[in-house]
């Protein structure tokens, strides 16, 4: 079952694809490496087995649901990585003439106008390459507003508790300081703390609506109202967009910055891990610091927007202009859903969140809001199954697999003890849903008769559980060929 | 609809057991003044067969021009096998491999990812990626003021010669953070060794050098690193993988070696694609680890003592040290690490080493064939890798101009970037560039030329 | 129910503190804090000469689900860190109170211990926090 490491195929002699040159490089023997690289060599159907088959280790949207909450796995269609990768597309230089770009460049100027449509912004940028770049645009663009005043003594940011672990690091990284907010027993923040620390020092606010919690914020013009008195602006962290896309806008909400996951909301892959897109709206009074290069019209034609015409912008994020082919993803999505597609986005995530919510409380599940609506996710928390059996949360994730589902979120948000977060998103069936639901019940049922077993869970994956302090304590994180042996990386 | 799979019988059963009469009701929570009546301003949907037609037309319409641009993104072959595999939807459609034990193929692909670039860079512990190369250029100064306990300096010593668009991108996330990038002036296209005797390594938490340098050059990295590390100064080596196929890397430049190394992971299996995704690399010393941004995957062990494969070290990150974590990253560029791997796996130590060889001897023939022009001649001496400046007697705009309209992109234009050089153009031919090609550039440009003076 | 000397003083951040004969005075994390931490993977000591104050971040403690920091509970300069640590961190897990001790130093008052809580408070900010 194993996979060998490529690097254990290798035999000196073969090499997968061959790239055919006689010529010597034109330089001196002195700039030369003479170690041997440690690259595989292997054929081509060597290399092409050995990754099909890593690949079929991995749990995927398109082999299982993963109701992983806060990530919005969505399908991903695949014809918006067809269109992605057209010749033309794939081919362009990045520094390449408009002339050679305008359809490519036409489409990031459509796509800008419907993501401002989205969210009731005045403007976008596509350049952030994820959503904790989009949140460092963010930071960044309201503490140059308030330098652009004079205003310097702006230097905290508020963030709710339990917000994610990007917002105070992103905090962090523009040089702010972060002022954390606890959140109430009903779910939404505590409004008389947030009263007490806004002030002559707050830059702004970071808030995901409907928070990390799952929960609608209802106080949200009362905060909004509350950081404007004093000084400050707020920032929408778009990673639950999903749940209000075409019933609410971020811009209406009182926001006056954004970030957009496209890789959750816009359903472009997320690869393992990668590449997203944390593109950026702003209203008016932010327009002059959105990051460049972005994409304008003039005279019928498009062009890139420079620093030259937005001598106030926060400048350039990526060499080039972001992720352009996720960008291109998330285009022939939205074109495909157009006005009615959008609108049911939210209303059959909101749907399966709340059919999965109500199922799995009647199930005997204990629900961390349950007088609450619950938005596009929710959260059981299993404190109670924990204490009687000893069966966690982690315990549950993992016992999930053998049943075929991903896990749910584990452990996140911090405030509710042993929780799953969980999110169906609108792609799910209500068949794979009741599945989820069974499921859980018969992991409940062997908490209570056989705690030991589910403990050992998973057992039908390619490996059991991983130790992880042996992983920490003494890192393995390069491979060391047997003969190159002693140096351990 | 495009993408539920819902029937109506379907929605009617879960409205009734969610109990709610209709679909709006579960909005309920939003303030009413909230609510809008939908979104006014996007068009009516299009069918799959409409929007192919529709991109399709897009994208002949951008063309395929002949591309004779470097200046940090290239044009490679990339094999089939590459994107065929890493588009498979058990890579394309996963998540991060936060639980290991259902992804072992994603991570397993990372540590094979963090081994080959350990070996191109010469250091020893590599991260899963970053957005690209300049914010990985970024992030290798932030981990270099935080890992620098010979002194407590905010500065970082970075050539002229450095990619501009990185240095911008570095001026722009290090701001916040008062961590400023002091210029080392150039001469002869390469840093100007004679201005170090007015400046102390020991000002500066590091020395960012990059080899081959945005002008193609080769650069002293060895005088270089040296001289940085003899006042306490970290060496940050800026590299294109493709280039240490051949060339001694930054593990092994001066007495000491680089101690970080960073760069753009494109050429190394991803399509030029308008920018992006490409991947950002990141490599360093074993001591520095925990300095490192982004994750990072282990091979351990499960509970029956067979191998496997762990994201760690996430002690580092911002989902569990939040304010205090090395940097905000979380996703990354996975899947294009993915195709990388895949890229680097088919090639191997040969095919790189070939690929590299030709496009060096490729450029070298395109330098060959446009300097027999009238009015084009060489800027600099230094030797190069697979880009080079030539310097025009004229303003080169109107000359790329001249070349796109024939389906030739010439170069990159210098003259914002480096106003001092002149007229100056910086070309690049890769391993994709045909002798045909290279003689369809220079008979244009001949014409060009000739036809306006 | 963890375990609390009756030798040491404490912090509300669950670090201990205790004076020595030559008038130094070493500080670690308590037995409660080891607990709730889990296995520990990494600590990053401060450097011995390093002046601190009150507050100051100077030390990581890293399990494999969480890092918390080491605020320094008194202003002085650190003369020693518990080198073999960085070797054996799960040192911190086995004996909080003894082997497991994170750094020493000379506080610039040694009047500034007279703030901390002594084991009976600590004993009863646990059962509170534990609560």
């Amino acid at each position: 079952m194993t996979e060998p490491l490529i690097f254990e195929y290798s035999s000196a002699s073969r090499q997968g694809f061959v790239a055919d040159s006689d010529a010597r490089p034109n330089l001196l023997a002195e700039v030369l490496r003479t170690d041997e690289l440690m690259l595989p060599s292997a054929s081509e159907l060597e290399v092409v087995r050995h990754y099909t088959r890593l690949s079929q280790q991995n749990f995927s949207i398109d082999t299982q649901f993963y109701p992983l909450g806060s990530c919005t796995m969505k399908y991903n269609p695949r014809v918006c990585n067809r269109l992605a990768m057209l010749p033309q597309f794939l081919g362009r230089h990045p520094l390449g003439p408009v002339e050679h770009g305008q359809g490519y460049l036409q489409t990031m100027f459509e796509l800008q106008e419907m993501l401002q449509v989205a969210t009731g912004m005045a403007a976008v940028s596509l350049t952030p390459m994820a959503g904790a770049q989009g949140e460092f645009a963010g930071v960044a663009m309201i503490r140059a507003y308030h330098e652009s005043r004079g205003d310097e003594a702006r230097n905290q940011i508020i963030v709710p508790d339990a917000a994610h672990g990007t917002n105070p690091a992103t905090a962090t990284m523009c040089g702010c300081e972060v002022v954390e907010i606890p959140t109430r027993e009903d779910g939404d923040l505590d409004i008389d703390r947030l009263r007490a620390v806004a002030g002559s020092n707050t830059a702004g606010i970071m808030l995901t609506n409907p928070s990390t919690l799952g929960l609608f914020e209802r106080q949200i013009e009362e905060i909004a109202a509350i950081i404007h008195a004093a000084g400050g602006l707020l920032y929408y962290d778009g990673a639950n967009l999903n749940a209000i896309l075409g019933k609410t806008l971020p811009g209406d909400m009182g926001f006056d910055v954004i970030h957009m996951n496209l890789h959750k909301t816009f359903s472009t892959p997320h690869g393992g891990g990668g590449p997203g897109s944390g593109a950026v709206g702003v209203t008016e009074r932010l327009k002059p610091f959105l990051p460049v290069p972005f994409v304008q019209k003039v005279d019928g034609r498009y062009t890139w927007a420079t620093e030259e015409q937005y001598p106030q912008s926060i400048g350039r994020l990526s060499a080039f202009m972001g992720n352009a082919g996720v960008l291109l993803r998330a285009y022939v999505y939205m074109r495909m859903l157009g006005r009615t597609g959008m609108e049911r986005v939210s209303d059959f995530a909101v749907l399966n969140a709340n059919y999965l919510m109500v199922c799995l409380r009647e199930a005997g599940f204990e629900v961390a809001f349950p007088e609450r609506r619950a938005s596009h996710e929710f959260i059981v928390s299993l404190k109670q199954i924990a204490r009687e059996t000893g069966v966690t949360a982690m315990d549950f994730a993992k016992a999930l697999l053998d049943y075929g589902f991903h896990a749910p979120t584990t452990y996140f948000p911090l405030l509710v003890p042993e929780c799953l977060l969980i999110e169906p998103t609108e792609s799910e069936s209500r068949r794979s849903l009741d599945g989820f639901v069974a499921a859980m019940a018969k992991i409940r049922d062997a908490a209570y008769s056989d705690p030991d077993t589910v403990k050992q869970a998973p057992l039908t994956m390619p490996v059991r559980r991983l130790d992880d302090v042996h992983a920490a304590k003494q890192p393995d994180l390069v491979w060391q060929s047997a003969e190159s042996g002693q140096r351990k990386g | 609809m495009p993408f539920v799979p819902h029937t109506e019988s379907d929605i009617s059963t879960m409205l009734s057991r969610v109990g709610v009469a209709a679909l709006g009701e579960l909005f309920d929570e939003i303030p009413a003044g909230l609510r809008i009546k939908g979104l006014e301003g996007i068009g009516p949907a299009l069918s799959e067969a409409e929007i192919t037609q529709l991109m399709q037309m897009r994208a002949r319409h951008d063309g395929e021009p002949l591309c004779f641009i470097g200046a940090g993104a290239y044009d490679h072959y990339v094999p089939a096998a590459v994107w065929d595999i890493a588009t498979r939807g058990e890579f394309y459609s996963a998540y991060t491999p936060y639980q290991a034990e259902a992804s072992q193929g994603t991570l397993q692909v990372i540590y094979e990812f963090q081994t080959m670039l350990a070996s191109l860079t010469g250091l020893e512990v590599s991260n899963a990626s970053l957005y690209d190369g300049a914010t990985a250029f970024a992030e290798a100064c932030l981990m270099a003021v935080r890992a620098n306990r010979k002194n407590r300096s905010r500065n970082i010593l970075v050539p002229r010669t450095l990619s501009p668009a990185y240095r911008e991108v570095a001026r722009v996330m290090l701001k916040g953070q008062r961590i400023e990038l002091v210029e080392l002036p150039m001469r002869d296209g390469i840093s100007d060794l004679k201005t170090l005797d007015n400046l102390s390594a020991g000002d500066f938490a590091a020395v960012a050098i990059q080899n081959p340098n945005f002008l193609g050059s080769l650069d002293h990295v060895d005088v270089l690193t040296d001289w940085a590390h003899s006042g306490g100064a970290l060496v940050i080596g800026v590299a294109n993988p493709m280039a240490l196929a051949l060339l001694k890397p930054p593990g092994q430049w001066g007495a000491a070696g680089a101690d970080i190394a960073c760069g753009e992971g494109q050429p190394m299996g991803i399509p030029m694609s308008s920018g992006g995704p490409y991947f950002g690399f990141l490599v360093c010393r074993q001591a520095v680890i925990r300095q490192m941004p982004g994750r990072i995957v282990g091979r351990t062990v499960d509970l029956e003592g067979k191998p496997g494969f762990t994201l760690t070290l996430q002690a580092r990150e911002q989902h569990i040290r939040r304010s205090r974590a090395t940097s905000n990253i979380c996703t990354n560029q996975g899947l294009v690490a993915t195709a990388a791997t895949i890229y680097m796996s088919l090639l191997g130590a040969p095919g790189l080493r070939s690929v590299a060889t030709s496009c060096n001897a490729n450029t070298s023939a395109l330098v060959e064939a446009l300097i027999a022009l009238p009015g084009v001649t060489r800027s600099f001496a230094a030797p190069f890798f697979h880009e080079a400046v030539l310097a025009f007697d004229r303003p080169v705009a109107g000359v790329l101009d001249a070349l796109s309209s024939n389906g030739i992109l010439g170069g990159y234009d210098l003259s914002a970037d480096y106003p001092e050089l002149g007229n100056a153009l910086l070309v690049c031919a890769t391993e994709m560039r045909s002798a045909a090609d290279i003689s369809a550039y220079a008979d244009t440009a001949r014409e060009i030329l000739g036809a306006a003076a | 129910m963890s375990e609390v000397p009756e030798s040491c003083l404490y912090t509300k951040d669950h670090e201990w503190l205790r004076l020595e004969d030559d008038g130094s005075v070493t500080v670690g994390i308590t037995d409660h804090a080891q607990e709730a931490l889990g296995e520990l993977v990494f600590v990053e000591l401060p450097e011995a000469g390093a002046g601190l104050g009150v507050g100051d971040a100077c030390a990581v403690i890293e399990s494999v689900k969480a890092a918390s920091d080491i605020y320094c509970p008194v202003a002085g300069e650190v003369t020693e860190a518990n080198a073999s640590l960085t070797e054996e961190p799960e040192l911190v897990n086995s004996s909080p109170y003894g082997d497991g001790w994170v750094f020493r130093l000379r506080p610039e008052d040694a009047k500034a211990l007279d703030q901390m809580m002594d084991a009976e408070s600590y004993g009863r900010f646990l059962a509170e926090v534990e609560d």
